[in-house]
């Protein structure tokens, strides 16, 4: 039972900085849906500040995707 | 799943798929100083399609619209009601509509490449294309801030308003850096980086089935098809997130753009 892992430790910083991206990008879409299940009607206001707020949110996690494969 | 993996380690090695599976060999020799790629042929096929369709559709304009007009009249439609007209609004939505309709369906095309069997490489995989589409974004909602409300949109798009004198020393350089510089740059990698990693997801369950398959114990041949049914799962997956993200990137140039019109009222 001897294994070896091969591999960039990059990709682990990377799983760590997606953590918070999906905790906020989770945060937005919660509130979105709970918005638009209390009033209906404000789904067609409600949907572009959503992605808004996931386009901002994701920002971080997207940065650290990058980074994740430029720095060696 | 452990026991599933645990024979793996004494029956050859399993490389995954990287990064390099991106830069395929060139088509041509000529071109950029990779030569001429297949994202490039990909590119240039993508206009070919949207012009055809798009052309056809509009030829013979009847009251009574046939299947292709219906198709083509429900494709702007889409665009123009309930990205530029929702998004930007009031009366001068229509003169924004030519490139957000481009740029969605020239996006949608290029990654819905990634779903296609033989074609199966989504364009913005490589993250040049993605660059010069934020650039133009970038120069349009820049140069449409600048027209509507001159040399003062800048103050208007790093002031906020409303905040008191002594946090403004911290809240301008903030503004600065998450409109003029993250802005762009994010605009333009979270088409890239989605398209990449997804299309990386496929690769790598693909080449995990046929590492499965190629093995002797019978129990991973089995596992195979496990793998399979997550594999097709993903691309499902990946199906949605390409359409998606072709609409996140219009709605949030519209976003942009009204952000620049209305700079004075935000």
């Amino acid at each position: 039972m001897e294994g070896s892992i091969n591999g960039s430790l990059n990709l682990i910083g990377y799983g760590l900085s997606a953590i918070g991206g999906g905790i906020g990008v989770g945060l937005v879409f919660a509130a979105y849906i709970n918005g638009v299940a209390r009033q209906p009607e404000a789904q067609r206001v409600l949907q572009p500040i959503a992605f808004l707020g996931l386009a901002l949110t994701e920002a971080l996690a997207i940065l650290g995707l990058v980074f994740a494969f430029v720095l060696r | 799943m452990i026991a599933l993996a645990l024979p793996a380690q004494d029956s050859g090695t399993f490389t995954p798929p990287g990064i390099d599976e991106m830069h395929l060999p060139a088509i041509l020799p000529w071109g950029a100083h990779e030569g001429f790629s297949k994202q490039m042929l990909l590119v240039i096929l993508s206009v070919v399609i949207i012009a055809t369709f798009f052309i056809l559709a509009a030829r013979k304009q009847q009251l009574v619209p046939g299947k292709l007009q219906f198709a083509g009249e429900m494709a702007y439609g889409f665009v123009r009601n309930s990205i530029a007209k929702d998004i930007i609004g009031g009366r001068d939505f229509i003169k924004y509509v030519p490139l957000l309709f481009s740029l969605f369906f020239f996006i949608l095309v290029n990654n819905i490449y990634g779903a296609i069997p033989y074609i199966q490489l989504p364009s913005f995989s490589h993250v040049g294309g993605a660059y010069v589409l934020a650039a133009i974004v970038y120069v349009t909602w820049i140069g449409i801030g600048l027209k509507k409300n001159g040399i003062k949109y800048f103050k208007l798009a790093t002031v906020p308003s409303g905040v008191p004198w002594y946090i403004l020393p911290i809240v301008v350089p903030i503004e600065i850096i998450s409109n003029f510089l993250v802005r762009p740059v994010t605009h333009s990698l979270r088409l890239f980086a989605t398209m990449l990693a997804g299309h990386l997801i496929v690769m790598l369950a693909g080449s995990g089935i046929e590492f499965l398959v190629m093995q002797e114990n019978v129990l991973l041949k089995g596992a195979s098809v496990l793998v399979l049914v997550g594999a097709v799962a993903m691309y499902m997956l990946e199906a949605l997130i390409m359409a998606l993200q072709a609409y996140v990137f219009t709605l949030l140039t519209a976003i942009y753009i009204e952000g620049a019109l209305h700079a004075d009222s935000h």
